[in-house]
């Protein structure tokens, strides 16, 4: 037990002097540096470096887009890579053999080395757009909200980490459902997936993380303020004179809902484990 | 299990157990029609795949033999392989390799062991696992970005690692000034890096684990294994898909290491913390030249496809 909590204050003390310091005025930071009040928050403590966040950058529009992003982004991934894996884990398709060993290929490409030729291809993608009833054809993605959605929705380690888990689930109740005339589409959705809740919380926290954490594209590919997601509103603090408790405020504020949010689909993920009887 | 509306439907096939009419005419039309659901089903996930990874890769591969700029008037030119012979007469490169390699060797075995030893920390039920689970993984989901702006602020001169370490130590310790020393950027980076990633591998790690059969643990105490032998004989076997998967990809990431660097020290001081990466993104987003950094992007690949091949084969199945 004792490791267990040097691990675990090894784990949070950042965290925590994080969140204390954002309640802080900048000479009381550096004031309780050397003692344990550096984790408490005690002394002068107010919202105020919130305040001053607010005033500083548009962290309101920020949030929005991100949280709209990263849920689109979740959404369809789960659906897209579970209904791939589906078919590779349990349907005899022809050719399914290379189709996997060419999406486990892709795993081996770190996406920042595909990051330089996706800006100059996402560019010459065409984009549609319903304009009343007259489609709109126009070319280029940069500067758009799918441009940091779509690239990011098929993922071979969500593919694999459902194949992983639909392989661990017996077949025979795929046999069941299909002498009971159900169809392929329906033994995924009320067979299989029902079943793989534990795969899908984790596909779905693997997917979130990257799009809400998500630096280096929108850096290059988006321009409009109003499209900008939560990291880079980080670069508006070092612009002027850095006041390191803004900073912290606004790095605790683009982290806790995060936080929040994973101890959410934490409960779920365990919760789910032990329904599902995965283990018999 | 939860399969209950399919399993208490009465099946007429069971109850009638009347010969099918034509059964091999039957067969050919499931089969036609297990294809078609099959690849309607893989197709989207894996046009994503090709359009926004394989067909971006295979362009940069391309680009990497031509003098192509991010914003150019001139038209594109095959050059051969001016780009490499440049990027291996530079040494940025070779000391951006050599840091690549010095993280990569202390990151890999030091990550996977701690996140190892976390996911077994936090297999078993006992009060609070909850809270163990949870903060463990609070790094994780902390952005990277976020992580090295608050590392960097606590690696300051009079930040908080240094008076830790003096508060610690008794005084005994001076702490550097980590960041802007060459001989402490290195290991400032490596530090926070395995800080934040272990609680990620320690999810893959406890997946692994819990897909081993509690069986085989009742079997092995009633055997009298002891704790030792139940993780030599049952938990390391069966973890042996996971830990390649882990190793392969705490590899990946560690030769990738960008962010940190970008975030905290650009590279500096002197090159000590400069990274294939981090040359990639500068040549190609900085100073627009797309066919430079696409050359760089290709040795990168080139090297993560061989080290996951010799990992591969380390980690084989013996026979």
């Amino acid at each position: 037990m004792l490791v267990r909590i040097l691990f675990a204050a090894v784990a949070a003390f950042p965290i925590v002097f994080m969140l204390v310091s954002s309640l802080k005025p900048d000479t009381q930071i550096f004031g309780d540096m050397s003692s344990v009040a550096a984790f408490l928050p005690v002394g002068n403590i107010s919202f105020d470096n919130y305040a001053a966040v607010f005033d500083r950058v548009p962290a309101a529009r920020f949030l929005v887009n991100s949280i709209g992003i990263s849920a689109v982004t979740v959404v369809l991934g789960i659906f897209i890579n579970s209904l791939c894996a589906f078919a590779l884990s349990r349907m005899e398709v022809r050719g399914k053999r290379v189709v996997f060993t060419v999406i486990l290929a892709t795993l081996i490409v770190p996406f920042q080395t595909l990051a330089l030729p996706l800006v100059w291809w996402v560019n010459q993608l065409p984009y549609f757009e319903l304009n009343g009833f007259s489609l709109e054809i126009s070319k280029g993605w940069l500067d758009t909200y799918q441009v940091q959605i779509i690239p990011f929705i098929a993922n071979a380690f969500s593919i694999y980490l459902y194949h992983q888990y639909f392989e661990s689930i017996p077949k025979e109740l795929d046999e069941a459902a299909r002498i009971d005339g159900a169809g392929w589409f329906k033994i995924y959705r009320q067979v299989v997936m029902p079943l793989a809740g534990p795969a899908t919380a984790t596909v779905a926290i693997l997917t979130f993380l990257p799009a809400w954490n998500s630096y280096l594209w929108p850096l290059m590919v988006v321009q409009s303020e109003e499209l900008r997601p939560v990291m880079i509103g980080i670069q508006y603090f070092f612009q002027l004179n850095v006041s390191w408790g803004e900073v912290m405020a606004y790095a605790s504020l683009i982290t806790v809902p995060v936080v929040v949010l994973f101890i959410a689909f934490q409960r779920s993920f365990i919760n789910s484990i032990a329904s599902s009887g995965v283990k018999g | 299990m939860t399969t209950s509306p399919l399993a208490t439907r009465p099946r007429p096939a069971a109850t009638t157990p009347a010969p099918l009419p034509s059964a091999p005419h039957r067969r050919r039309a499931g089969f036609l029609r297990e294809q078609i659901s099959g690849w309607g089903m893989i197709a989207p996930a894996a046009l994503l795949l090709l359009l926004f990874v394989f067909l971006p890769a295979v362009l940069g591969f391309g680009l990497a033999f031509t003098n192509a700029r991010l914003i150019s008037p001139r038209p594109v030119e095959f050059v051969g392989t001016d780009n490499f012979a440049r990027l291996f007469a530079d040494p940025t490169f070779w000391r951006a390799l050599l840091n690549v390699t010095y993280f990569a060797v202390v990151v890999v075995p030091v990550q996977s062991a701690l996140a190892l030893a976390m996911a077994l920390l936090i297999n078993k039920k006992f009060r609070g696992v909850n809270f163990f689970r949870t903060v463990y993984f609070l790094p994780v989901v902390t952005s990277m970005v976020v992580v090295s702006l608050l590392w960097l602020f606590m690696y300051r001169k009079d930040g908080l690692i240094n008076e830790l370490l003096s508060t610690f130590s008794f005084g005994l310790i001076q702490g550097a000034d980590w960041l802007n020393d060459p001989a402490t950027a290195m290991p400032a980076i490596i530090a926070l890096s395995i800080w934040q990633a272990a609680g990620f591998h320690m999810i893959i790690w406890l997946a692994g684990l819990q897909s081993i059969s509690g069986e085989l643990y009742e079997a092995a105490q009633l055997d009298g294994a002891s704790r030792w032998h139940q993780f030599r004989y049952v938990t390391w076997p069966g973890l042996k898909h996971t830990r390649s998967l882990v190793l392969v990809t705490i590899t990946i990431q560690a030769l990738g290491l960008f962010d940190q660097v970008s975030v905290m020290t650009q590279g500096g001081p002197l090159d000590s913390t400069t990274t294939i990466i981090y040359e990639a993104v500068r040549s190609g987003f900085k100073q627009q030249e797309t066919s430079y950094a696409s050359a760089i992007s290709l040795v990168f690949f080139v090297l993560v496809l061989l080290i996951s091949a010799v990992q591969r084969y380390l980690t084989r199945e013996k026979d």
